[in-house]
């Protein structure tokens, strides 16, 4: 029911921070552009620094026809990207997920695993593609691994701290059903660790993406970073800095792309 | 006075849950053991709605815990129809206060859940939990998911879930104790229909007083340190409740009334006792 009524409304108790901030960000942006726009037009920064939006849009139109140095078309660098860090990341999920929860199950398992895995999570992961790449040669495998283990470590760690969600009385409860402890496992501790794992997902997820950025500015005859290391070369800012653009605006959907996996698998997550 | 006895039994195989000398010494950290149940004995029998009263602390949860078989006692033995308890099982349903349910089910599959672990057809075991669901009034909710129904159904469902497994013994550590005073009021009434109806054998724990005096064929009265049964009493007020069907009658009778006081007395002479 609306309510007519005259008396002037209040608002409740709030607390700091709170409301909406989308209408404040927005002008932000807008104002980040003006002044980008203003910077370049009124000759404020040299051409080889800044280069107008105008530029890095037409940057844009010739790198989707493939019309920059190494000739290959921007959809085609995207793709490589795009394989190089799924596939990855489908391979770290289907081996670091399993290997968390038995962590967070198992005494054995947490005791096995917990040495390797803490000493190689804090490495920045291009400390250790030196080696990879004496290791493994310079193609597709070395990356596919590098990238590989930059997701595997959080995946592990979110899937293990996952474990603890479950209440001792939700397995207790399984247990006086005639639950099996494979079946407690399963089809308990594994739903209850499900919203930490899909958390562990978004941040592998991003963590993968840097990584193989760096990893094809390395080594790489193809892919966006190597687009973005090849136009520097050459002095093309436009094509570096739209690279860059291209290189957000993807993590940045992967992010919206599992938040809505997550609202579909774990609609209960923060409700129960 | 009427409805005095057990609920009819037709064709229900009579069960008896025994347990003797049964001791539970908690190690603390420090060295400091509690000694958390001291020589309990106990006999229930199917028809039985034994209440376990007390304050905090007394031993009524570690109780339940041994009969589940979430946990071995120090000393003493639990046995179901002779069988020694080990371990939890499907013939002892439990229901907890709270976070037992599973919010990744919607209502329906929770109370399937046990059924589905044992291997019972899908077919089946839908139309078991949707009439479990009908005797706890949940079956329009039964495609709800866990997080959209109220603490109040929330609580129904884990009974009707209990109930799927057909179990010998009902345990149910304060189901009720985190409710407001109407639901709780309500799901009391349910609780002794339920009772009537399946003829199982209940181990219900409280500490509320009215709540037990009138849920309770036999109340068990618990006192702290070392945790014990001080007091036994047979009580027939939820057969009143049957016969009349208002609870609020029975709950007002001087019969019912007196009996709280004395209780109530009881309690507070044991807990006076324990601090001095
Ligand atoms: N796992 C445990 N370890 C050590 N002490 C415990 C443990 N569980 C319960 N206790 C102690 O045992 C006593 C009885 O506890 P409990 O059975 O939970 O009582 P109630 O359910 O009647 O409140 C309390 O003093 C409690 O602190
Ligand atoms: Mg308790």
């Amino acid at each position: 029911m609306a309510n007519k009524s005259e008396v002037k409304t209040v608002k409740g108790y709030s607390i700091p921070g709170e409301g909406s901030s989308v209408l404040i960000s927005a002008i932000t942006v807008v104002a980040l552009f003006v002044l980008w726009w203003a910077a370049t037009h009124l000759g404020w920064i040299k051409d080889l620094f800044l280069p107008t939006p105008e530029r890095i849009y037409n940057a844009f139109i010739s790198a989707m026809k493939g019309d920059i140095q190494g000739g290959k078309a921007l959809p085609e660098h995207l793709t490589w990207s795009l394989i190089r860090v799924f596939s990855a990341f489908f391979l770290a999920v289907l081996t670091a997920v399993p290997v968390g929860i038995l962590m967070g199950v198992s005494r054995t398992m947490r005791g096995i695993f917990d040495p390797p895995i803490e000493f190689y999570r804090p490495l920045p992961p291009l400390a250790y593609l030196p080696l990879i790449v004496i290791w493994f040669g310079i193609d597709e495998t070395a990356k596919i691994i590098l990238i590989y283990l930059a997701c595997f470590a959080p995946l592990a760690m979110a899937a293990r701290a996952g474990v603890k969600s479950v209440t001792i009385e939700q397995i207790n409860a399984a247990y006086s059903m005639g639950a099996s402890k494979a079946q407690v496992v399963w089809h308990v501790i594994v739903p209850a660790a499900l919203p930490e794992i899909l958390t562990g997902m978004r941040i592998a997820i991003g963590f993968g993406w840097t990584t193989l950025v760096a990893a094809e500015m390395v080594a790489a005859t193809e892919g966006l970073g190597q687009m973005v290391l090849n136009a520097s070369n050459f002095l093309r800012t436009d094509i570096v800095i739209m690279g860059i653009i291209v290189i957000g605006v993807v993590a940045y959907l992967f992010d919206l792309l599992m938040r809505k996996v997550e609202s579909m698998l774990v609609p209960w997550k923060g409700r129960a | 006075m009427i409805g005095r006895g057990k609920p009819l039994l037709q064709g229900h195989i009579l069960s008896t849950l025994e347990i003797k000398n049964l001791s539970v010494n908690y190690a603390g950290s420090n060295g400091q053991n509690t000694l958390a149940l001291s020589n309990v004995n106990l006999i229930m029998n199917t028809g039985d709605f034994v209440v376990a009263l007390g304050a905090s602390g007394c031993g009524k949860t570690t109780l339940l815990s041994c009969i589940a078989g979430f946990m071995q006692p120090s000393e003493g033995t639990i046995t179901l129809d002779g069988k020694p308890v080990h371990g939890p099982g499907a013939e002892r349903g439990v229901v907890f206060q709270k976070h037992a349910l599973m919010p990744w089910l919607s209502v329906v599959e929770n109370v399937e859940f046990g059924l589905k672990m044992r291997g019972v057809s899908k077919a089946e075991r839908h139309s078991i939990a949707l009439d479990k669901l009908k005797l706890v009034e949940l079956e329009k909710y039964a495609h709800y998911p866990i997080y959209q129904i109220s603490g109040g159904m929330q609580q129904r469902a884990g009974v009707a879930r209990a109930l799927a497994s057909d179990p010998a013994v009902m345990l149910m550590d304060e189901p009720l104790g985190a409710l407001d005073a109407l639901t709780r009021a309500h799901i009391q009434d349910l609780i002794v229909e339920l009772w009537w109806q399946t003829k199982k054998m209940f181990f219900f724990i409280t500490h509320s007083v009215e709540e037990a005096l009138f849920l309770a064929t036999d109340l068990i009265v618990m006192t702290p340190s070392p945790g014990r049964i001080e007091h036994r009493f047979k009580l027939d007020f939820s057969h009143q409740f049957i016969e009349c069907k208002d609870s609020r009658k029975v709950k007002a009778s001087p019969e019912f009334i007196s009996m709280r006081e004395k209780v109530l007395s009881l309690i507070h002479d044991g807990q006076a006792e324990g601090e001095a």
